[in-house]
Parts: C-alpha cells; sequence; structure tokens
C-alpha cells in the first residue's frame, strides 16, 4: 500500500511536533513522579498557553496531509489486497495473512497500521482535541479553537486581572478608607450588554455548526446500523445485502483463553481494538442511524466529531464524511453497566474501491447502480428505505472500470471531502 | 416556643429568663439534638450530617482516583472481595462496583453533602437570624426535614451490600429498570424519594420563613442576599422536587409492578426519563451553587468594608438564574437526538444563563473595588472562588454549544467543568462560609494560619486534580469508566496527585476544627468588625438559644 506508507512519515513528523511542543510546554519528565507537584502552582496557565499554541498548529496541518491522501493513490494496492480482483469472495473466504481482520476485511498492513501517526485515537499527554476527519469535524474544531477556546481562556484571564488588581490596589495596607459607592447604573447595564453581545457573537457560528451537522445525507449515502448491546456492538449495512458484523473488544494477550484471539498492536492500542472493524468508504457521506437492543449506550468516534446516543426504540440518524483513510477508535459514551468501558469503537476508513470489494467479500452486493435513488431523506424507523447509491459507478468514476462495469455509469455526486448534496435542515 | 407564644403570660415568663443569653435554659441532651425545634441546633445537626457526608463522599473519590492512578483495573477486584466476604468474585462484579462508586459519590455529593450544608446547614442557622426572626416558621417540620435524611442516606450507604447500584447519579432507564435487578437501586430510589421529601419541607418551610417573618421594616428589598438567595433555592426546591419525584416512581413501578413508561417494549420511551431528570437536575445545579453565591456576597462585602455593589442587580440575577434554570435542562441530552431546532433552543437559552452569572461576578469584583480589603481565611476562599467559579463557568459556555458539545458530552471535559462548579464552586464557597460563620456558631476563633494553609493546599490540589480532566476530555476520555486506553494515562497519574494534594488540605482543615472547638480563642460578637452588618453579628457568639424575643427594627 504506497499511498499509507508514503504518508505515514509527513504524519508522523506532524505529530512528533506536536507531542514535543507539549513536552517542551509544560517541562520535561512529564511521567515524573514530581511532576504533579511542580504543575501544580503554574498548571491553569500554562495548560492554556500549551494548549493555545498547539491548537493553532492542528488545523493548519489537517489539510495539507488529507491533499495527500487523494483515494487514488491507493488504487495499485487496491488489487493485491483486496480479496481477489474480479470474483466475488464470500465472507468466510481465509483471512490471507493473521494481518487481515478476522472477517476477511482487507485491513490494512500491519507496518502501516503500527507506523500510523496517532491520529483517530488519542495521545497521551497532550491538551487539545483530536485531529479531525470530517467536514464537520472541521469546523466544529474551527469554532472551538479559533473561537470559544481564546474567548474564555481571555474572559478567565481578564477576572484573574481584575482580582489581582483590587486584591493589590485595595487591600487595606493601601486604602483604609473605603468608598462607599454601591451602585453605578451606566457599568452594571455595561457588564449586562457586554456578555450579551460576545454570547450573540458565539450563538452565530454555533448556530450554523448546528445547522451544518444536522444536513441530511445525500441521496446514495452509504447507511450503516450501529447498534448497541451490553458489551458490543453489532453493525448492518442495510444497503448492502445486509451485511452485519459484531465487534468484541480484543483482549489482552494474557487474559485470553488457549486459541482465542488477543490483540496484536495490528490491531489498535488496548481497550480500543476490536476483532472486526467498521469499514467505511472515504469520500462518500455515511448515513449513521444508532439504536440499542438493551440500554442506552452511545457511539462516539472523536475524530469524526461524532457522538450519537443508541437508545432502545429509537433511531437516531446523523452524517458525516471521512476525508482520510485511516484508522479510528471511539469508545462507549454512555453508562451501560459493568463493562461500559470495553466496548469500544474501530472504524477502518478505506477508498471506495476497496469499500466495495470489503463488502463482497463479506457476501454482500453493492446497490444496483441506475437504482432510483431515494431523495426522500427517511424518518427515523425507515432504515430499510434508506437511501441507495450508486457505488459501483462511483467507484468507476474514481478507479476505473471494475468487475462491474457492464452497468451504466453515473458520474459520481461526490467530492471529495464535501456532503453535495441535501441541502436544508434535518427535521428529524 | 410555639406553645409559650400562644400564652402572654408564659412568654412573658419565658422572655424574662432570657436577658441573661447564658442563663437561657436549653433542653436535655436527648430533647435537644433528637427532637430539636430549634433552627441553630437543627442547623449544626446538618452541618455534622453533611461533615459525615463528605467524609465518605471524599474517600469514595479517593478510592475512584486510586483506581484511575494508572492504565488497567487494580484494586476493584480487592474491594469488591471485601465488600462481599472475601469470596471469589467476577470481574464483572469488581467492574460494576466501579459504577456503585460514581453512583455513591455523585449522590452522596449532591444529596447529602452540599445540600445539607448550603440549605439545612447554613440556612437553617442565618436565615432567621439575618431576617430578625426568632426561629423558622414551622420548627417542628424543620426537624422532620433533617431527621428524614437519616433513614434517607442509611438507604444509600446500605445498598452497596445488597449488589449496589451502578447506574449513575442519574439513574437513566433502561439501565436502572430491567438493567439492573435486585434490590439496590430501589433503595437508592427511595433514599431519592426520602431526600426529596425532606428538601421539600425545608423549602416550604424557607419560603414561609422569608415571606412571613421578617423583621418589621426589613423590606425583601433589604434582605441580606444570603437570605434571597435561600428563597431563590426554596423555589428551585419546590418546583424541581416533585418531578424527580414523580420520575422516579415511575422508575420504581416500572421495576416492580410492571408498568413500562421508559420501556419501549410496552410503548414507554427512556428518553422520557432523561427530560424528567433533567427538569429537576438542571434547576439542582443552581440549588446547589446559589446559596453559595449569597455566601460570598456577604463575605466580599464583609472584609471589603462596602455594601454590596448592585444589590438589586445581585438579587434579581439570581431571580434570573432561578427562571432560566428552569429552561435549559435538555443541554444535558444534546446527543439523545434531537432535532436541529431543539437543539437551537437549548444552545441559546443556555447561553443565556451567562448572562446573570456575569452580572455577579462582575458585582463582587466591584464591590472589592475601592474597598478597604482584608484578607483572612474566608477571604481567600471567596476570592478563590470567584476565579474557580469563572472557570467552571466559561467551559459551561464551551459545552453550551450544542454542536461543540457532540464531542465533550460524557467525555471529561464535563467532569472537569462540573467539578470547577462545584468542587471548586460550591464547596469553596461552603468552606468560606464555615470559616466567616464558624466563630459565629461555636463562640471561638478558628486558626488563621491552618485556615489559609487549607486554603493553599486544597486549591492547588483541586486544581492539579481537575484542571488536567479538560486534557482527558479533549482527547476523548469517556466518564465512568474504571479502566483506560493507556493513551490517558500521564493526565490520569497528574489528577491522582491532585487529589492527595487535596486529601492533605481536607487533613488540615480537621485538625483546626478539632483544634479550635477544643482551644481556640474565645470569638466576640463580631470579629471581621465594621464591614460585617447583617443582624448575626450583633448577636453573641454563639447566639443565645431563642434570639430576637424583641424583633430588631430596621430603618
Amino acid at each position: 500500500m504506497p499511498g499509507p506508507l508514503t504518508r505515514a512519515p509527513e504524519r508522523g513528523l506532524e505529530h512528533n511536533m506536536l507531542t514535543t511542543g507539549f513536552k517542551a510546554g509544560f517541562g520535561a519528565g512529564r511521567r515524573g513522579a514530581l511532576t504533579g507537584l511542580m504543575l501544580a502552582a503554574g498548571l491553569a496557565l500554562a495548560g492554556v498557553a500549551g494548549g493555545a499554541s498547539a491548537q493553532a498548529a492542528a488545523p493548519s496541518a489537517g489539510p495539507a496531509t488529507s491533499a495527500t491522501a487523494a483515494p487514488s493513490g491507493l488504487r495499485p494496492a487496491d488489487a493485491n489486497q483486496g480479496p481477489a480482483g474480479g470474483t466475488v469472495q464470500k465472507a468466510d473466504a481465509a483471512p490471507a495473512a493473521p494481518a487481515l481482520a478476522m472477517d476477511g476485511a482487507p485491513a490494512m498492513d500491519a507496518r502501516v497500521v503500527s507506523t500510523i501517526p496517532k491520529i483517530g485515537q488519542p495521545v497521551d499527554g497532550v491538551m487539545h482535541i483530536q485531529p479531525q476527519v470530517t467536514k464537520n469535524g472541521l469546523r466544529a474544531h474551527w469554532f472551538h479553537d479559533r473561537i470559544l477556546f481564546p474567548l474564555i481562556t481571555i474572559i478567565s484571564l481578564f477576572v484573574l486581572a481584575l482580582l489581582v488588581f483590587v486584591v493589590i490596589r485595595f487591600r487595606a495596607s493601601r486604602n483604609p478608607t473605603p468608598s462607599k459607592t454601591s451602585h453605578n447604573t451606566v457599568i452594571e447595564v455595561v457588564w449586562t450588554l457586554a456578555p450579551v453581545l460576545i454570547l450573540v457573537a458565539i450563538a452565530v457560528p454555533s448556530i450554523g455548526l448546528l445547522q451544518a451537522q444536522f444536513r441530511p445525507a445525500p441521496a446514495g449515502a452509504v447507511t450503516l446500523k450501529a447498534i448497541g448491546n451490553q458489551w458490543f456492538w453489532s453493525y448492518q449495512y442495510p444497503d448492502h445485502g445486509g451485511i452485519e458484523i459484531t465487534a468484541n473488544m480484543l483482549k489482552e494477550g494474557s487474559q485470553v483463553a488457549a486459541g482465542e484471539r488477543a490483540r496484536s498492536d495490528a490491531d489498535g492500542p488496548r481497550l480500543l481494538a476490536t476483532d472486526n472493524r467498521v469499514v467505511l468508504p472515504v469520500g462518500v457521506p455515511i448515513r449513521l442511524i444508532t439504536t440499542a437492543n438493551d440500554v442506552i449506550h452511545s457511539w462516539a468516534v472523536p475524530a469524526f466529531w461524532i457522538k450519537l446516543d443508541a437508545i432502545p426504540g429509537r433511531l437516531n440518524e446523523t452524517s458525516f464524511t471521512i476525508d482520510k483513510p485511516g484508522l479510528y477508535f471511539g469508545q462507549c459514551s454512555e453508562l451501560c453497566g459493568a463493562r461500559h468501558a470495553f466496548m469500544p469503537i474501530a472504524v477502518e476508513a478505506v477508498p471506495p474501491a476497496q469499500f466495495a470489494a470489503w463488502v463482497r467479500a463479506k457476501g454482500g452486493s453493492m446497490p444496483a447502480a441506475g437504482k432510483p435513488s431515494d431523495k426522500v431523506i427517511p424518518q427515523p424507523g425507515a432504515d430499510g428505505s434508506a437511501a441507495v447509491m450508486d457505488e459501483a459507478a462511483m467507484s468507476n468514476a474514481l478507479t476505473g472500470p471494475t468487475e462491474n462495469g457492464t452497468d451504466t455509469p453515473t458520474p459520481s455526486p461526490q467530492g471529495a471531502t464535501g456532503n453535495p448534496g441535501g441541502v436544508g435542515e434535518a427535521g428529524r | 416556643m410555639t406553645d409559650t407564644a400562644l400564652h402572654p403570660s408564659a412568654f412573658q415568663a419565658h422572655d424574662h429568663g432570657h436577658h441573661d443569653a447564658h442563663a437561657d435554659h436549653k433542653p436535655g441532651f436527648f430533647a435537644r439534638w433528637f427532637m430539636s425545634t430549634n433552627h441553630k441546633d437543627i442547623g449544626t445537626l446538618y452541618l455534622i450530617f453533611a461533615i459525615c457526608a463528605g467524609i465518605i463522599g471524599g474517600a469514595i473519590s479517593g478510592l475512584m482516583r486510586a483506581e484511575l492512578m494508572h492504565p488497567g483495573i487494580q484494586y476493584l477486584p480487592k474491594w469488591v472481595a471485601m465488600l462481599h466476604g472475601g469470596t471469589e468474585q467476577s470481574f464483572d462484579q469488581a467492574l460494576h462496583l466501579w459504577n456503585v462508586l460514581v453512583t455513591a459519590h455523585g449522590l452522596i455529593m449532591v444529596f447529602f453533602m452540599v445540600m445539607p450544608a448550603m440549605i439545612g446547614g447554613f440556612g437553617n442557622w442565618f436565615v432567621p437570624i439575618m431576617i430578625g426572626a426568632p426561629d423558622m416558621a414551622f420548627p417542628r417540620m424543620n426537624n422532620i426535614s433533617f431527621w428524614l435524611l437519616v433513614p434517607a442516606f442509611t438507604l444509600l450507604l446500605a445498598s452497596p451490600f445488597f449488589g449496589g447500584a451502578g447506574t449513575g447519579w442519574t439513574v437513566y432507564a433502561p439501565l436502572s429498570t430491567y438493567g439492573e435487578p435486585g434490590p439496590s437501586v430501589d433503595m437508592a430510589i427511595l433514599s431519592l424519594h426520602l431526600a426529596g421529601v425532606s428538601s421539600i419541607l425545608g423549602a416550604i418551610n424557607f419560603i414561609t420563613t422569608i415571606f412571613n417573618m421578617r423583621a418589621p421594616g426589613m423590606t425583601l428589598h433589604k434582605m441580606p442576599l444570603f437570605a434571597w438567595s435561600v428563597l431563590v433555592t426554596a423555589f428551585l426546591l419546590l418546583l424541581a422536587l416533585p418531578v424527580l419525584a414523580a420520575a422516579i416512581t415511575m422508575l420504581l413501578t416500572d421495576r416492580n409492578f410492571g408498568t413500562t413508561f421508559y420501556d419501549p417494549a410496552g410503548g414507554g420511551d427512556p428518553v422520557l426519563y432523561q427530560h424528567l431528570f433533567w427538569f429537576f437536575g438542571h434547576p439542582e445545579v443552581y440549588i446547589m451553587i446559589l446559596p453559595g453565591f449569597g455566601i460570598i456576597s456577604h463575605i466580599v462585602a464583609t472584609f471589603s468594608r462596602k455594601p454590596v455593589f448592585g444589590y438589586l442587580g445581585m438579587a434579581y440575577a439570581m431571580v434570573a438564574i432561578g427562571v432560566v434554570g428552569f429552561v435549559v435542562w435538555a443541554h444535558h441530552m444534546f446527543t439523545t437526538g434531537m432535532s436541529v431546532n431543539v437543539k437551537m433552543y437549548f444552545t441559546a437559552a443556555t447561553m443565556v444563563i451567562a448572562v446573570p452569572t456575569g452580572i455577579k461576578i462582575f458585582s463582587w469584583i466591584a464591590t472589592m473595588w475601592g474597598g478597604s480589603l482584608r484578607f483572612p481565611t474566608p477571604m481567600v476562599w471567596a476570592i478563590g472562588f470567584i476565579f474557580m467559579f469563572t472557570v467552571g463557568g466559561v467551559t459551561g459556555v464551551v459545552l453550551a454549544n450544542g454542536g461543540v458539545d457532540d464531542y465533550m458530552q460524557d467525555t471529561y471535559y464535563v467532569v472537569a467543568h462540573f467539578h470547577y462548579v462545584l468542587s471548586l464552586g460550591a464547596v469553596f464557597s461552603l468552606f468560606a462560609g464555615f470559616y466567616y460563620w464558624f466563630p459565629k456558631m461555636t463562640g471561638r476563633m478558628y486558626s488563621e494560619l491552618l485556615g489559609q494553609l487549607h486554603f493553599w493546599v486544597f486549591f492547588v490540589g483541586v486544581n492539579v486534580m481537575f484542571f488536567p480532566m479538560h486534557f482527558l476530555g479533549l482527547q476523548g476520555m469517556p466518564r465512568r469508566y474504571p479502566d483506560y486506553p493507556d493513551a490517558f494515562a500521564h493526565w490520569n497519574q497528574v489528577a491522582t496527585v491532585g487529589y492527595m494534594i487535596m486529601a492533605s488540605g481536607m487533613v488540615i482543615f480537621f485538625v483546626n476544627v478539632v483544634w479550635s472547638m477544643l482551644g481556640g480563642k474565645k470569638a466576640p460578637d463580631n470579629p471581621w468588625g465594621a464591614g460585617a452588618t447583617t443582624l448575626e453579628w450583633t448577636l453573641s457568639s454563639p447566639p443565645p438559644f431563642h434570639q430576637f424575643e424583641t424583633l430588631p427594627k430596621i430603618d
């Protein structure tokens, strides 16, 4: 997979720059026993400063790497990596290598996974939001890092400065006779109206962000149904021949019985790796539908800026488009009983052609080309009627003719990162 | 007291005996402390109760921080073996114990520490005195308010021995209905019922007292801000708690009598519970902080030797916070799948709360502005409160944005936020009030040195503990996890070190309390000088068993 391999050093560099920046920001020896004590007095200020500089760096680095992550770069690899070219293979096809996921998914090469920079998963010791790989995620990340975070820092420092000033200026030894002032209408009006204006200024981008987040998935989106269970996630791809997968957390080598599969580094970090990963195409809108079989769970992937409760008896829906191939981890985010911490979410985002190959390997089928798309956004509960997309045609457009080449190719409705259709409110 | 008031002659005789405050007769020990009708004694009982609950709740958080210091499950299996008699327990039971600890910590700190201390303790002690009343309007109801807390707390503390309620303090259905068999959750629900009844009775008492028993001349607009804060809090309690009672009663019937209010299999809806719970739960957070606002106002004014700046703005800011607090509840539920319009409304409404809160912060600073500031222990706690509450407040503005909250919801960012407003907000105001009124309540001065030391150690400790939780949340660490991916190790370790610092601060506090009670200097009637203008400082320290037989007149 030349694409990921060539990308890895770049992103690794970015990662190193960020983390060393953080380390320098608050002192060396971050695992030292005395760190906490050392941090104690200046923690707030140092943290604020470190966070600010790092967060300023993150968004600018993001688009640069995404430019190198053009899906087409992966095409030569697909033929080799995917379950052999033209013939449709069933799900029980034996994995070619142990690094492949158990379900026969064209998992990322072990070397790639281990060298992938820490995107899509938490990084130790840093103070910022995880890098975002969705458009709305980038937008929300920008809103937090460029508007909210500077604003709350300034307000906090302003209040602190006022307190320090009055404590020094008006201490009894310096100001023995107190004034009797107890009213000043002008200043009271000012400090009522100024916050109002600030909040209005916040509300405008905040409402805009909400609108963007609620833009429904366009016709042709890939529907993923995530079902919470105590304590694992199961997934359905209702538009792709009813593929179903179950994702259990992989245990450590010391915890498994003989013959049971243990986590390896290629699978991902401890408590985040799953035996089967959700596989999703890059650059294609994803319609996520969540529900649960027992208690409330919450499907969350920080790198997508997605968190949606999975509630029994309800179908919740949202959508996102993943911009970069990679491995993205999340964890259940609503208390659901004893093993709440042990039902992680692992998403493998691959180029559409590779996704199509994976679907076929799972025994599913890509939605037929030319099939009329469902322009109506389905109401929750109508997941079966979800819109289907001309996936094959799209992969044609991206990768050239494939085994589905007899179908009439239609132009891809997708931009590289965009969420082109479906303007307006979801009104769910 | 109530009896004697009915008979003028008896009242006369009674009054006569009270001119010498130290000779006023007190009932015997049992009658005084177990059948009490005296607001100060009941206030003392509340404070003792809150301190005991605080020790337990704080110890539980110590257990949790110990477990979280390093990745992996370290202690839970040992603790669950201890709890259930040393037999071999399954791993799931150890993990369940974690949820029990999380639940117990939350419920204890909210219902059995902060609320009893703020409203039951300081409210009982000082609202009647500040408004110039001899006692609360319903002294016996006051007594039952307190004593209902004891069985409530007992039920909660006993529940871990029957399996333990691991639902979180929010007791969300369906985890709390068909998700948790056994009597523990029922016990926790009954505990909340009793605590709720206790609070409702207390709220009725405060409202009646404040509306009817103010001294001649004390109009509502002359009433001290602490009394204002308790009045607003009492209304919040009165309106919010019945909704909680209804919600958890439906939980009980779902659990035990086959109803399906929250069960989709029978046409119910789990989200209904969340709406009902947070309709109570959001006012509840203001119930916990508003009396603290009142306390801080008095302390800042006292040690600035200035009247409170913008008194009316301060009072009506609290009223505004109380009113708006009732219409923002669903910002706790941003990820439950609400429609875009609902989410926009709750985003905007939640932000509105920042306005009256800002008025309060700036008014405190303006009170200090131009003052003649001294910095004894209560004042450093108050200044610490103002800054830390600001920090907690501004992260609340971040979380108010529904679109941003999708990332933060149920992460440690939220944990950091609400501990900044509660553990560094409400608790700081409790300590401020405790030091401020300690001489009045006990008649003895606390040790200034130990008080200052307590503040600085505690301040450093809680900041080292809670500030890194922002970073954990920004990296996506979910709440209520006994074990976490190794990438969260660093800040968790720092947080646990912070707990240790904080805990050593608490040791200083208890040393101070014991030392001061036994050997502290005798406190004068008004140890704080010219800035202390409210009525409690006109009484002896401690006040007579019954005060204001002759009502004070307010000009």
